[in-house]
């Protein structure tokens, strides 16, 4: 239960962490907060041949408006940071609904946004708020600097359009949209432990009373934060009613997922779920859409 | 080995100056190299907290830092709370609900429930379970330890 040796870099800015990634290729690996990494490495199940410690990089480290009304955050923001802020409240609470979700108080106080995004563990929540949101990532190298939507960035399980050279920075979430609402929900057997299906929706009502767009994303069902891209389509120009989520959850399991079985659940529980975690969470977000519009 | 780094920490307000290999624990520097056994080690992969302690005045799984990572910040254990002489209210109050057994997840429960006490002066039921979420104890069944940390908040308000 000990790690393997590594070399541990420290760098003090962005630009010298940069440099030092560019130099030591695939065998070097970014340490954030470190709540996933440190486990793996103590069980050897990670041997890193370097670690680039980002600790030091308080310049990652904010949560500031954006123009466009959405919100800024620094991918070295730690999630109790972003559990408690109130620009995060008031911008993109999806997140305050998900975090008490994340691990224990202690894993937040030291887990960041970032990591969590770049580790992209199947089952990580946080990957699955910042898809629901439709977040855009800034990601720099020494060459400079690129926008990976969430839709492009996550791959499949632990993997991500990050190059080995390169350090996602910010994440951007754009803001609701106008009359829009919002829900998440999960299931796990205990608080903490491992989500079994979890949603994150974002809709939005026209002024008629009928829903003019609409995004569900599931944790759980697949490798990564699947965007169920039919169900999603179902639901725009209709009325938010009962037997519309209803239809919505039946396309997304015919259509768009294809949950699978392991130790914590079985396909058969995970279809159940995704059904009534769909319906709960479009009922949720619609009611919330529609006190917004009064 | 890999190249060693000497770092400098802040343990319950005394200066410690130590060179160590990168891979070496938190956990493992303050129990092997600065002998402070108090911090607990159970499973080693931030699951059971028992060897939580403050890094900068935030809970923390000492297992899931390298000591390198806490050059220059200060680090609480719970060797900082009272001794067996003037207990810390919060170790006043685990005796006398009987929050403890074993004994040996105590201190990650104490130093997870210090700051915790701080920020919440007078806890709901429900937060107090919140807080104990993320350490394991498998003597008590946490019955006891929800009252001691109500007993505890009532200790601490009135030394206030």
């Amino acid at each position: 239960m000990k790690p393997a040796p590594f070399d541990y870099y420290a760098p003090a800015t962005l630009e010298e962490a940069l440099e030092t990634l560019a130099a030591l290729g695939y065998g070097g690996k970014i340490l954030a907060g470190g709540q996933s990494l440190v486990p793996a490495m103590n069980f050897r199940m990670a041997q890193p041949e370097a670690l680039v410690d980002l600790n030091n990089l308080t310049e990652l480290d904010y949560i500031k408006p954006a123009q466009d009304g959405g919100v800024l955050i620094g991918a070295m923001t730690r999630d109790s940071t972003l559990e408690h802020a109130r620009l995060i409240a008031e911008r993109a609470p999806m997140f305050c609904a998900a975090l008490p979700h994340v691990g224990y108080p202690q894993i937040r106080n030291r887990g960041t946004v970032g990591g969590s995004v770049a580790h992209a563990d199947p089952a990580g929540q946080i990957p699955l708020v910042v898809s629901a949101l439709n977040a855009r990532f800034r990601v720099h190298s020494k060459k400079g600097e690129r926008w990976i939507s969430a839709d492009d960035f996550f791959i499949t399980l632990f993997t991500t359009a990050l190059e080995p050279e390169e350090i996602l920075v910010e994440i951007a979430v754009p803001p609701l949209p106008a009359g829009g609402g919002w829900s998440y929900q999960q299931v796990s057997r205990q608080h903490g432990a491992a989500v079994i299906v979890g949603i994150g929706v974002v809709v939005a009502l026209d002024k008629q009373g009928r829903c003019s767009e609409a995004r569900l994303v599931y944790l759980g069902v697949g490798e990564k934060p699947e965007l169920a891209l039919e169900a999603s389509k179902s639901l725009v120009g209709q009325k938010p009613v009962a037997d519309v989520f209803e239809k919505a959850a039946a396309v997304a399991l015919e259509k768009d997922l294809d949950p699978g079985s392991d130790i914590h659940s079985s396909t058969e529980y995970r279809r159940h779920l995704v059904s009534v975690l769909t319906r709960q969470a479009l009922s949720e977000a619609f009611d919330r859409a529609k006190q917004k519009r009064g | 080995m890999s190249k060693t780094v000497t770092i400098k920490v802040k343990v319950n307000g005394s200066e410690y100056e130590r060179t160590v290999e990168p891979r070496l624990l938190l956990s493992d520097f303050i129990r092997h190299d600065l002998g402070l056994t108090g911090t607990h080690v159970g499973c080693e992969h931030g699951v059971c907290g028992a060897c939580t302690i403050l890094l900068d005045g935030k809970a923390v799984r000492s297992c899931l830092l390298f000591a390198v990572q806490a050059n220059g910040h200060e680090i609480a254990t719970v060797e900082s709370l009272g001794s067996p002489e003037k207990m810390h209210p919060l170790q006043a109050a685990f005796q006398e609900k009987h929050a403890l057994q074993c004994g040996f997840c105590t201190p990650g429960f104490l130093m997870t429930l210090l700051p915790f006490l701080d920020e919440n002066a007078n806890p709901s039921e429900d937060k107090i379970r919140e807080a104990l979420s993320g350490n394991l104890c498998r003597c008590t069944g946490y019955q006891n330890m929800v009252d001691a940390v109500k007993l505890a908040a009532e200790k601490m308000v009135a030394e206030r």
